[in-house]
């Protein structure tokens, strides 16, 4: 979001943008899907009415973008209503989607409820890209409902997480995009987080591939100008400095998950020691100004060094919180990504290995893909790992 | 969209928002008065511009019915003052620019 987001925790901004994760469920199985990898233990989903409430609640605490995403929202009978109430209360309305399960009557009945943007996601296992390069089945399905969005009056959204196995048919993806109709087009690299930090070796590209898909998007904004907007995100691992996580712990992003659970950014329920509230128990305004888990790392009374005496810090708020975590084993600590940071060799190490050639032995190593069975198999094998 | 600002640099028209032109927000917009920012603010797919007050007070009469004489007048009025034609005139650029409004 283009607002300009509060450096430090004196001033608490309202939490502008609401992320209403409604479901895990989804018919796809993406390598680098970002829900928990032990999403099949939520069994128990916000009803409907619930998820009105927190509307309400988030919409009177000051949110004004609203992001329906998931697992597939569309997953839910109940998003119409959901969609509706959103917009009645002034929010914006975001829809995440694949595209599975959209029909014409879904949409008709989209738009009724006053639903205000669809961002149509490439879905991607090596399989489904292949049908997609090929203008089989994938394509046929984008195509349809691309053709839905534009007939309802939607602006024409595209993102297509990038990584090492799709990253060499940028041109294709971005060719495809505009035959699409795509107004903007996001060319996300993979972040590297739950499935997709499993299979990172298969998944982050090398630096030559980074470049060269960075040259051709560059070629491909000049050969097609305003016909289309191209988004390109640079892999973090490829830089010195880290991004300025969610624009700041608690500073703008709400995220609530299927079960309820609310969170500072979809991935910090992993963060180990820190309770984080459910709007089945509190509200909206409560969690956000005066919960434990958002006022964690608000301000800069949490950092260590380097961060802490960094003339830095107030630009990059220390990096992700997670991936401090992930790397470091300390969620206080540097975003291992900064080149100050303690734990930097380890991102550079990853770097490195992706440097091996596409075709070498490493990448025989299968890819696991998110599903119920695997994600009971990972629950299954951690809790064996902590057993005595 | 972008046809809006190629067409003004055709020869032989001017490039400003003309005094007898009448802005509108564009359809890829929602412009809304935010209680908790106390500001008006555009919202578009995924993102927010927080408007300035007077950036605010200019947006919320391009409605496509107002001349923008008619809204300087009217802004001169509301807010007891002058000479406001400039000011607004430059602003109403920069937001057909950014694809803010149509004309
Ligand atoms: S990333 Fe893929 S598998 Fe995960 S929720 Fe999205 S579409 Fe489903
Ligand atoms: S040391 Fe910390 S604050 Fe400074 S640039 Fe690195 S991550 Fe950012």
């Amino acid at each position: 979001m283009n607002a300009s987001a509060q450096p430090s925790a004196a001033a608490i901004g309202p939490p502008l943008w609401l992320l209403a994760e409604i479901t895990y469920r989804c018919p796809l199985h993406c390598a680098f899907c970002y829900n928990p990898t032990d999403f099949a233990a939520t069994t128990d989903e916000l009803g409907t009415e619930e998820w009105l409430r927190v509307l309400r609640e988030a919409r009177a605490a000051g949110s004004v973008q609203c992001a329906f995403s998931g697992g597939e929202p569309l997953a839910r009978d109940d998003l119409e209503v959901l969609v509706a109430e959103a917009r009645r209360l002034g929010f914006y309305t975001n829809l995440l989607t694949s595209g599975v399960g959209l029909t014409e009557a879904r949409a008709a009945a989209l738009k009724e409820a006053g639903l205000d943007h669809i961002q149509l996601s490439f879905q991607d296992s090596t399989r489904e890209l292949n049908d997609f390069l090929s203008h089989t089945r994938t394509f046929d399905l984008k195509q349809r409902v691309a053709a839905m969005i534009k007939a309802n009056g939607w602006p024409m959204v595209m993102n297509c997480v990038i990584h090492r196995l799709n990253i060499d048919y940028i041109e294709n993806i971005i060719d495809m995009a505009v035959e699409l109709g795509a107004e903007y087009l996001e060319l996300a690299n993979s972040q590297y987080y739950s499935w997709a930090l499993l299979n990172r070796d298969q998944l982050l590209p090398s630096r030559e591939q980074v470049e060269r898909a960075e040259r051709i998007t560059n070629e491909r904004r000049e050969r097609y100008g305003d016909r289309i907007r191209i988004f390109f995100v640079v892999p973090d691992y490829f830089e010195t400095r880290p991004k300025k996580c969610m624009n700041g712990w608690g500073s703008v992003f709400l995220t609530v998950t299927p079960d309820g659970t609310a969170l500072p950014c979809h991935t910090a329920k992993m963060l180990p020691g820190l309770a984080f509230p459910n709007v089945r128990e509190m509200g909206v305004r409560e969690i956000w100004y005066e919960s434990e888990g958002f006022n964690r790392f608000r301000g800069d009374d949490w950092m260590q060094e380097p961060c802490r005496s960094c003339p830095e810090k107030d630009k990059d708020r220390g990096g992700c919180r997670c991936q401090a975590y992930m790397l470091a084993g300390d969620a206080a600590a540097a975003d291992p990504v900064c080149d100050k940071s303690p734990a930097h060799h380890r991102v550079l190490e990853a770097v490195d290995l992706a440097q091996r050639p596409l075709q070498s032995a490493t990448r025989a190593l299968p890819l696991v893909f998110r599903g119920p069975a695997e994600s009971r198999r990972l629950i299954e094998q951690s809790r064996n790992a902590v057993a005595p | 969209m972008n046809d809006a600002v190629r067409g003004d640099r055709q020869p032989g028209e001017a490039s400003g928002v003309q005094p007898a032109a009448r802005p509108k927000v564009s359809s890829k917009f929602r412009l809304q008065w935010e209680e908790a920012q106390g500001a008006w603010v555009l919202l578009y797919p995924e993102g927010m511009v927080r408007l300035n007050a007077s950036a605010g007070e200019i947006m919320k009469r391009c409605d496509g019915r107002r001349t923008v004489d008619e809204l300087v007048a009217e802004l001169e009025q509301a807010f007891d003052a002058s000479g406001l034609q400039g000011e607004v005139t430059n602003f109403l650029d920069m937001a057909r620019k950014q694809h803010w409004i149509e004309v």
